[in-house]
């Protein structure tokens, strides 16, 4: 739909869910309490998993080392607390299977001093130590991707880039995590920003951000520091106008390939949170032992932004934060991507941007109806897929089709078409289904 | 603090909806419908009502009787059989016996959709199923027209209405040729303005245009119909009309009159843009509507019969498909991007 909405620059199609933000976006973030015990999960990211360089009993100090990457495509993790290792075992995993983790006692009267480690100095370091310190100080994605960062950042030999993207877009409901951290830490932002140019070797960088933050981007670019070649763009309402490929297309207009990379079209993309850590952690060589997250949904009472330790059961931090007795349903991220929770006994991880919880109010499953045709799925896919086409095509299990005739590989689960559905077809879910076949075949083909 | 409760629901993403739903959309297609339907009602009197009335319970009735003979859950509250039945009604002349109406009504349903697999598998419009049935069985009747706002439609109704069945049903004035019949037939027009107000004869619901435009925006506003459609189909017929006129105004019709006149209307609003039956692209919509355009047009200029929206609109429903294998969306990053 072509309407008046064209003044900030966007991408087509797209939907418009409620933004559900008013009650948090104001909120200072807070330092969240140490759980009783924490459980830092070896694979917090998507690669290998680290490996453990501590032994049960061993006392460390808050932020120290305790588990190094194994390859490149791997991060370091380090201690949420000072305490004490009580085991190195299995922990349950969001994804339902059980994998290994570190369990940590913290002392119960310390003063839980940060440990320091060797900084990394902006400039004399040179790229390549930079990514080895991004990846010591174990960085991945944390809108949500969990991707490590330092692979993201590895520019192909015959590319070269020439816009840094810094995505402050936050497109998902209730989610202020990004918000805050760009109001409370823009001086870690441009730190950030600084190490992220050298790395890649960019002239410059943009950074995105949501017309529903405007007063935020006004401030952020009133504090750009005048030698950083930094520029605040501010993009349409829309979701999802976060996901990667989206914002490159509102910024740059450019359209990063299917199947490719935003290096393809000569960008990299960082979200800001991660930008700010990098800002934070490296000139005291530290690495990440905990992350600002949102709390919130209706059946939550204490909604709101926390520093979190990495590992803090989501028991724990259901039960701190507060719920409502009408709890039903609680899922990590927002309401258009995250994940359902099978239970309660996982850990908050680095890639995990909030929590939020439903109350039975807001989980009615309306029954299904056979797909009408209605189009307004093909109208809210924001990579021009035919969901209608796929669902059909899901239904009657030929997923090779889906994936050779209609990208099916393509989709990033943003959940825009199940969101649209007057059929309320889970599409999304049949999608990854699929999505999960083709993979499996396709890895054993090869 | 309390307590997290023993069970969490697991679902997949995305949590939240639009609250659009299947059942509203075509309760809102009903509600377009329903001033077409009380115009016929007011122009064809009693006739219309019962045509109408026989039309929407022959299709409700034939859906939930074979939802019950299949063992499945009743379909008929999602209202797209509603729809079918009303569409169905409007397109028929008013004083058609009633047992014919239900017959076609049977069918429409029976043979246009459920045979299918029910909504969402219909590869044809299930009204335009029911009415091309009664033209192959019946042609004499379905082209024997009432006049619109004859005194006392109110008060009575036509022998033929109550017609036995398969008795030869007897028309107490067959002085209503339709407009397009006139021009066929006849060589004689009837002005642009009668036709948009309805003043002049023809199916129950096909007469006023006025009204069938004003439901179309509607439900285009609410984007419960592919505007594309009706009007790639009237741009389509007008600029076909528009040329030919121009070129031999003696033999055919100016393009305001073929625009206002039959069934187009109402079919290019209504009965084309049936979602299940037409394509999911608006650029595979257009080539439907174009389609459409010309099929009428031809039907109707070079055709034996006055009327070609139907016929039209069937096959072009068959097409369908087609377009769609053809016409996909560009994927997001493939070629023909920036
Ligand atoms: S979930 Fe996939 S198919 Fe659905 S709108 Fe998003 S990208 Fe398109
Ligand atoms: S939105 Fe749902 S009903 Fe409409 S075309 Fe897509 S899958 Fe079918």
């Amino acid at each position: 739909m072509f309407s008046l909405r064209r003044q900030h620059p966007s991408f087509a199609h797209g939907i418009h869910p409620p933004e559900a933000k008013d009650d948090t976006k104001d909120l200072p973030i807070k330092q969240f309490p140490f759980a009783p015990v924490m459980i830092v999960p070896l694979q917090q990211h998507i690669g290998k998993p680290a490996l453990a360089v501590v032994r049960e009993g061993q006392e460390v100090e808050r932020g120290q080392l305790i588990a190094a990457p194994d390859g490149f495509v791997s991060v370091a993790m380090h201690a949420p607390a000072s305490g004490v290792i009580q085991r190195i075992g299995l922990a349950p995993a969001i994804n339902g299977k059980m994998g290994p983790a570190i369990y940590i006692k913290p002392f119960a009267g310390s003063s839980q001093e940060v440990a320091e480690g060797t900084p990394c100095d902006l400039d004399a370091a040179s790229a390549d130590e930079i990514l080895l310190a991004i990846q010591g100080a174990g960085i991945v994605g944390l809108g949500g991707a969990a991707f490590p960062t330092h692979v993201k950042l590895k520019v192909p030999e015959d590319r070269t880039i020439d816009t840094l993207v810094i995505n402050g877009v936050e497109c998902e409901p209730y989610l202020t995590t990004d918000h805050r951290v760009m109001v409370e830490q823009p001086q870690d932002i441009f730190t950030g920003i600084r190490y992220l140019l050298k790395v890649t070797g960019a002239p410059r960088a943009i950074i995105g951000v949501e017309a529903n933050k405007a007063e935020v981007a006004a401030a952020l670019r009133d504090a750009v520091p005048a030698d950083l070649p930094v520029s605040v763009a501010v993009v349409a309402v829309k979701y999802p106008q976060g996901a990667e490929k989206m914002l490159i297309r509102a910024l740059l207009g450019r359209e990063v390939p299917s199947g490719g990379l935003p290096s393809d079209v000569d960008v990299v993309t960082v979200n800001v949170a991660t930008t700010a850590e990098i800002g934070r952690l490296l000139p005291h060589g530290r690495g990440i032992q905990e992350r600002v997250i949102t709390i919130g949904g209706p059946a939550i009472r204490k909604k709101g932004n926390y520093r979190i330790p990495i590992g803090t059961p989501l028991r724990f931090a259901l039960e701190y934060a507060g719920m409502e007795e009408n709890l039903s349903r609680v899922f990590l991220g927002g309401p258009m991507m995250g994940q359902a929770l099978p239970s309660l006994d996982i850990p908050i991880t680095k890639g995990t941007s909030g929590f939020t919880a439903f109350t039975t109010a807001q989980t009615s499953a309306p029954g299904e109806y056979p797909c009408i045709h209605c189009a307004y799925c093909v109208d809210a896919c924001p990579l021009f897929l035919n969901p209608s086409q796929l669902g059909l095509l899901a239904k009657s299990g030929q997923y090779e089709r889906m994936a050779d005739e209609f990208h099916l590989l393509d989709c990033f689960e943003c959940g825009s078409c199940s969101y649209v559905c007057p059929a309320h077809i889970p599409l999304v879910q049949r999608f990854r289904a699929a999505k999960t076949v083709v993979r499996k075949r396709r890895a054993a083909a090869s | 603090m309390s307590q997290p409760p023993r069970t969490l629901e697991i679902h997949s993403s995305p949590h939240i909806a639009s609250g659009a739903s299947v059942d509203v959309i075509m309760r809102n297609v009903v509600w377009a419908l329903l001033p077409v339907a009380a115009f016929a009602v007011y122009s064809f009197g009693l006739a219309a009502l019962f045509t109408l009335a026989v039309a929407v319970l022959s299709c409700v009735a034939t859906e939930q009787v074979l939802c019950r003979l299949a063992a499945a859950p009743s379909t008929v509250r999602d209202w797209s059989v509603t729809i079918t039945g009303l569409l169905y009604g409007l397109t028929l002349p008013p004083a058609l016996p009633l047992w014919m109406v239900a017959c076609g009504g049977i069918i429409g349903v029976a043979m246009g959709k459920c045979l299918f697999g029910g909504l969402g598998y219909n590869a044809f419009n299930p009204a335009l199923v029911g009415r091309a049935f009664l033209q192959a069985a019946f042609p004499a009747a379905m082209t024997s027209w009432t006049p619109a706002f004859a005194d006392g439609r109110f008060s009575s109704l036509p022998a033929s209405t109550f017609t036995f069945p398969f008795a030869a049903p007897e028309y107490d004035v067959i002085s209503g040729a339709t407009p397009l019949a006139l021009m066929k037939f006849e060589q004689q027009l009837t002005a642009s303005g009668e036709l948009l107000l309805g003043l002049t004869n023809g199916s129950a619901g096909e007469t006023c245009a006025a009204l069938i435009l004003a439901g179309g925006v509607y439900l285009a506003a609410r984007r419960m119909l592919n505007w594309r459609i009706p009007v790639a189909i009237l741009g389509t017929v007008a600029l076909l009309a528009w040329g030919f006129n121009l070129a031999d105004p003696l033999h055919y019709p100016p393009a305001g009159f073929m625009l206002l006149s039959g069934g187009l209307m109402l079919g290019a609003v209504f009965m084309a843009t049936d979602m299940v039956a037409s394509p999911i692209t608006h650029a595979g919509c257009v080539v439907y509507g174009v389609l459409i355009g010309v099929l009428v047009t031809v039907i109707r200029l070079w055709g034996g019969m006055p009327e070609g929206v139907m016929y039209a609109i069937l096959l072009a429903n068959a097409v369908s498909p087609h377009i769609d294998g053809l016409i996909q969306p560009r994927v997001f990053g493939t070629a023909g991007g920036k």
